[in-house]
This record gives structure tokens, sequence and C-alpha cells, in this order.
């Protein structure tokens, strides 16, 4: 069966211990995790993750069910249909020829976070495809430093 | 009501309608203990090692089908009580185990006694809790015996530190309880009931697959109505047997790895299959691939990751077993013609003629199959048995003649070792005038042995028959199959004298070497009362027959072994 890349959004009480159950879930099931980001869900005693997994069908419905089955999740969304964002941070070192680098950052909806004394630190947020293609693109800029925050996700 | 973390645990035990507790004290749990002494609600048996409070407790709630509770401490307390957790976990068992744990403003930095507990029991609990205030205590333990006990059962671990069981906190016990994350489906659908039982009325050759479910959602009587109205066979997992009733003309047996011809071959050649909340266990499915390959597959499960995760299936229902077949019977009667899978019945019947289960006995030695088929003889219908792990497991399983659910507890998923003697003190202690055997091995008898002491000082009288083959049967028969008679570690013969311990226990011991001999030492021990052992000296090479090896397919059985 097929390998398939799939976005989750899971919804969850807001409790000690929540993320060890689901992370602890994915590696004692064998299943992938490429990125997971968590935060609580303003007004609410819930927190909400977005797991970025991967999988045959078969592994994935699996993955559903058993976040499903822990005591504190309220909800699993496995909606097709995500607005999907990711953010990057890049620090770059001053003495570079930053020729062309604006154009670049508008191409992936960033911007020049700060600017110091010997570095700058660029941002983007942009797609993880895009952020994969940005993070190839500013190696022409001999980066210093480079962060990913892992994917977060909206279904629509 | 103003309590203390401890009295709250009493407390919360007296409504929930605990009338006992197995454990063992220790520095973490000290407060708990002692309005333990200062109570009596509830009996506390004391064991002799953790490990067995859990499977005491277990073997309660197994054969009660309460919610068996257990008391350990922390650190040591709690590690050697995780085996009897994850043996409660992987056969969906309900219980609640309370530990200690070191003070709150202790934890995290390595204290006396002190492990991670709820992290280590994360992954063999249904859910477990760490007690941070006082005032969350009253409502954990309601959600506790909630979760241990609603949807699949399953054990719940409550670590509670030392300065918690101290506090005193306002004690609200709630009545009813209403979770926002957690809410296990009871009903069927009742479009995909009508579907299921069309598929059925439309098959030529169904079968009905009951696993352990059926005695976890009390549906032995109506999935026994299931079966008398439509005609339809029907096969037992391990963790089944009882369901039916052997005496039940609809019952093949058991099937799997050691399951019985007919078992496997109504598996193998069905066109419907109707699971009866099983979970497709690789020792009853054999080689995926060839698994069922000509059967639709019905699929009723309270636990929605339990259908499709070993096999696709046609007809997965989400619900109570009980209630869902309670839905089907009545569409059943109007619709499946039992009459119609007569020659399907009569092929499965003849099967069962070619190649029933069978031993051949001797006059020399004592086959095991002989004594767990003579035990069956001489007792009424209504002991209880326990079973350890290994060979002595499958000959009860296959030979017993059990006759209602909860009959029989055995570990069936995680095979734990050492379970029969404490679980047969924990079945003793919930049907006190009923006999409670545990068949057993020489190698398991030694794994929880000291618990000997806590079934005479508990009085709870269970008869221990150990089928002695001075192996380690199992491990031996696959060792001469598989791995060419090299006997690695399996030969035993350095054993105590089984019959000399168990007097020094103060219980009653005997040896056993003809039939007759075992006669008079069950009828012995019976009217003995007291904690007893029996020792019989059985057929050393004996293999449990017939064999699916593993990833073998279910049609293709080891009926005998030939050198």
């Amino acid at each position: 069966m097929e390998n398939i890349r799939r976005v989750l959004s899971v919804i969850v009480l807001n409790e000690d211990g929540v993320l060890s159950r689901i992370s602890g879930l994915f590696a004692g099931r064998g299943y992938n995790i490429d990125s997971l980001t968590v935060a609580p869900v303003p007004n609410t005693n819930l927190s909400r993750l977005t797991i970025v997994t991967s999988g045959n069908q078969r592994v994935l419905e699996q993955i559903v069910k058993q976040l499903h089955k822990l005591i504190p999740t309220y909800k699993v969304i496995e909606s097709a249909e995500f607005v999907e964002k990711e953010m990057a941070l890049v620090k770059i070192p001053l003495n570079e020829d930053f020729n062309g680098l604006d154009a670049m950052l508008k191409a992936y909806n960033g911007t020049i976070a700060n600017s110091g004394e010997n570095f700058i630190v660029v941002m983007v947020a942009d797609d993880s495809k895009r952020v994969d293609n940005f993070l190839k693109a500013i190696k022409k800029y001999n980066p210093i430093e480079m962060v990913r925050g892992g994917s977060v996700a909206l279904d629509v | 009501m103003e309590l203390s973390g401890s009295q709250m645990v009493i407390e919360a035990l007296r409504r929930e309608n605990v009338s006992v507790v197995f454990g063992y004290p220790g520095g973490a749990i000290m407060n708990v203990y002692d309005e333990v002494y200062k109570q009596d609600y509830f009996q506390h048996i004391l064991v002799k090692h953790e490990q067995a409070a859990i499977h005491a407790a277990d073997g309660y709630a197994r054969s009660s089908g309460d919610v068996g509770v257990a008391f350990v401490t922390s650190g040591p307390g709690f590690t050697n009580a995780v085996t009897g957790l994850a043996t409660a976990y992987m056969d969906s068992i309900p219980m609640v185990v309370i530990s200690g744990q070191v003070p709150i403003t202790m934890i995290g930095t390595d204290a006396f006694q002190e492990i991670d507990a709820v992290g280590i029991s994360r992954p063999c609990v249904k859910h477990n809790y760490l007690v941070k205030d006082v005032k969350d205590l009253p409502r954990i333990l309601k959600e506790a015996f909630y979760i241990a006990k609603s949807g699949r059962p399953g054990p719940v671990h409550v670590d509670i530190p030392k300065d918690v069981t101290a506090h005193i906190g306002k004690f609200e016990y709630p009545e009813t309880i209403k979770m926002q994350t957690y809410k296990p489906t009871y009903k069927g659908n009742v479009r995909q009931i009508k579907k299921a039982v069309e598929a059925i009325a439309n098959a030529k050759r169904p079968v009905l697959y009951i696993g352990g479910g059926a005695i976890n959602s009390n549906a032995s009587e109506v999935v026994r109505e299931f079966a008398k109205i439509t005609g339809i066979p029907a096969v037992e997992t391990l963790m089944a047997r009882g369901v039916m009733g052997d005496e039940n003309p609809l019952l093949l047996g058991m099937l799997g790895m050691h399951g019985c011809y007919s078992a496997n071959m109504a598996m193998s050649e069905a066109d419907i299959m109707i699971a009866f909340g099983p979970r497709f266990d690789d020792r009853v499915t054999g080689k995926l691939s060839e698994f069922a390959k000509h059967a639709k597959i019905i699929h009723i499960d309270i636990d929605p990751s339990s259908i499709g995760k070993i096999v696709p299936i046609d007809y997965p229902i989400v619900g109570d077993l009980k209630n869902v077949v309670q839905g089907m019977i009545p569409l059943a009667k109007e619709k499946v013609d039992s009459s119609k899978y007569k020659s399907w019945r009569d092929l499965l019947n003849r099967y069962n003629e070619i190649h029933p289960l069978k031993y051949d006995d001797s006059d020399d030695v004592i086959k095991p199959q002989w004594v767990i088929e003579r035990v069956g003889e001489l007792l009424d219908g209504d002991a209880f048995i326990t079973t350890d792990v290994g060979q002595h497991q499958m000959w009860t399983a296959q030979f017993y003649p059990f006759s209602f659910p909860r009959q029989f507890v055995t570990s069936g998923g995680l095979g734990t070792m050492g379970f029969g003697l404490p679980a047969a003190i924990g079945v003793k202690r919930a049907f006190p005038h009923k006999t409670s055997i545990n068949f057993t091995g020489d190698g398991s008898i030694l794994m929880n042995i000291q618990e000997l002491m806590t079934a005479v000082e508990a009085k709870t009288p269970v008869i221990n028959i150990i089928l002695n083959n001075k192996f380690l049967g199992m491990v031996r028969q696959w060792q001469t199959f598989f791995y060419d008679k090299r006997y690695s570690s399996t030969d035993i013969q350095v054993q105590p004298d089984f019959v000399k311990l168990v007097e020094s226990f103060g219980g009653v011991g005997y040896r056993v070497t003809t039939k007759e001999e075992f006669d008079t030492a069950l009828q012995d021990a019976i009217k003995s009362n007291k904690v007893a052992m029996i020792d019989v000296q059985v057929d050393r090479l004996e293999n449990v027959l017939p064999m699916v090896p593993a990833g073998g397919t279910l049609y293709n059985m080891m009926l005998e072994y030939k050198e």
C-alpha cells in the first residue's frame, strides 16, 4: 500500500501528561511523526496538536482510531482540506551580499525579523513544501543557523 | 465533608461497593494503610509480592465481573505491579490500582523509592492519573472506576503522592459522571445491524467467531440464543471459552494455533464470519493472507480501534455486543432459515469426527490431558478454573468441559506465567463456596510460589494441580519441532519437593504417579478445605496438538508429530 502524508488536528484536554500520551502512542505503535506542534485553544480547557504523519491507508486509519481511544482526546480532525502553514527562521551573517533577498522573502511570505551587529534573522511562513524550497534557496547567503516550526493547520 | 486524601480513598471504595482489596504496604502509601486499619467496609488481603496483588484483583474481576482493586507502594512496589497491569490491559479486565508516590515536593529529585509510575504504566493501562491536588481526588477516583468498567474495560492506575494522602479537602463524590472527552458507544447502528443480518441470511456457510468481548459484555445468553435460532456453528477463542457451553451442539471448539480441526476449517471455508468481540490475535488467525479468505466479515466490537486493525471488515458495527446481538435476534428470526445451513453443519461435524481433539492414553504414565478431563469428570460443573501459561494452559482450554462464562480465568494476550495461583486466590475470594482449581506447570508455579502463604493466611483454599513434566514444556515442544531438539534451558529436573513445600506453608500436598492416586488426591484435597498442591508426574514429552506453526495457515494444521 502507498505511503500517504497526512495532517491531523487533535483537540485534547489541556492536562498533565497529555503530550506524552500522544507521543508515546506514536512511539509504542511504530507510527511516524514528521512534525508536531501544540498550543492551547484560546478560552477553553483544550489544546490543539497539529501532527504531520505518514503511513499507508490502514495505518492512518489506526492512528486516528488510536488517538480517539485516548481518554483526554476530544476530537480528531482529518479533513483533507487544510490551510497548512509552517514557519522558519534563518540567521544570516551581515557580511553577505543581500542582493535579491528582499524579493525572495516576499515570494515566501517572509520578512526580516531582526537585525543585529553581525547577522540578520529572516522569517518565512508558507506551506511546508515551499519552506523546503526556501531553505534550499537561502543557502546562497551562507546561513549560520536555521530552525523550522512544524506545521499548524486549520480545516476549511 | 472534610476528609484527608487517605480517607477519601476509603470512602470512594465504600461508595463503589468494593468488598476486597489486594495489596502490600510501604512508605509512600502508609497513610492509606492507616485508614485501611480503621475501617471495616472492605477486607484487605495482604499478598507476598505486588505482582500477585494485581493478578488476584484480576482473578476476582474476571470471575465476578466487578472491578478488581489493589494497593501498592511507590518505587519497587509499583514496578512489581506492572506485569499485572499489562496482563489485565491485554485482556481488557476492569481494575483500579492505587499506588503511593513520594511527596509532590520531592517528585523529580530521585527520592527514595521514587519512580515515574505514570510514565511506566501509560502503555499498559486504559488510563492513569497522577493526583497533584487533594481536591481532584474524589473526581479522579470516580472517573477511575467509571473508565475501568465502561466501554472496553481495562485497568486504571491512580498514583497518589504521600502528601496528597495527608492533605485535607472537601469530599464530594459525584453520583453520576459525564466526561467531556470519553463517551463509549453502546448502541449499534441500526442500519448496519440490518445489513449484517441480511448478509447472514444470504450466506451458505456462516460461522460465529466468539471472543473475549462476549464475556466482558455479559453476552453469553444472547449469543447462545442467536446461535440457536440461526443454527450457525460457533468457534471460541481462548478468552471466550465457556460462552457457548461445551455441551452446546453448535460449538465446534476453540480455534487458532492449538484449536480443533473443525473450528479452524470452519473459519477457512466460511463464506461469512460473524465476529462477536474478538480481536483477531495472531495466535488465532495464523497467516493473515490466508485467514478466512472466502469470508465476508461482520465485526461487532465496542472498541472502534479493534475493528479493521488486523483484517479489513465488510460490516463493522461499533457497540456493546450484548446490545447489538439483542438487536440482531428479532431480525434473524424473521430472515434467517437455520435449515439452510444443515449441510454446512454436517460437513463441520464430519470434520470433527475425522479429526477430533485426541490424545493417546496410556497405562504406564499419566497423560496431562487425562488429568484435565478427569478433573472435569470428578467435579460438578460449577468449579472455577484458572491456569498459568504454557502447555497445561492449552490442554485445559482444549479438554476441560467448560459450561458457563467467567468459569475459565487465564492470561491470554500477555501470556503471563505466574498468573494462575494469585488469580485463583482472587477467584476463591469472589466465590468462597465454589471450588477454585489452578492448573499449572512445574515452570509457572514457581514464578509466584510465595502466594501459597497468602492463600493460607486469607483462607482461600485453592487447589493447584501441577502437570509436572520437568520441562518448560511449551518451549521444549517448539525446540523439538523447530530447533532439532536442542533443549536450551528448558530441562528442569532439579525441582523442590512440592509436597513438603506446600506443607511448610500450611497446606496439603500430594505426589501422584498413577491415575488411582490422582482421584484420591483430588477428592482428599477438596475435602481438606486447605490450600492444596497436587504434583502430578506426567508424560515428559507429550505435545500440544493439533498445531498451526507460527505464520502457518489454519487449514493446514500439524495433526500429529512424527519423529
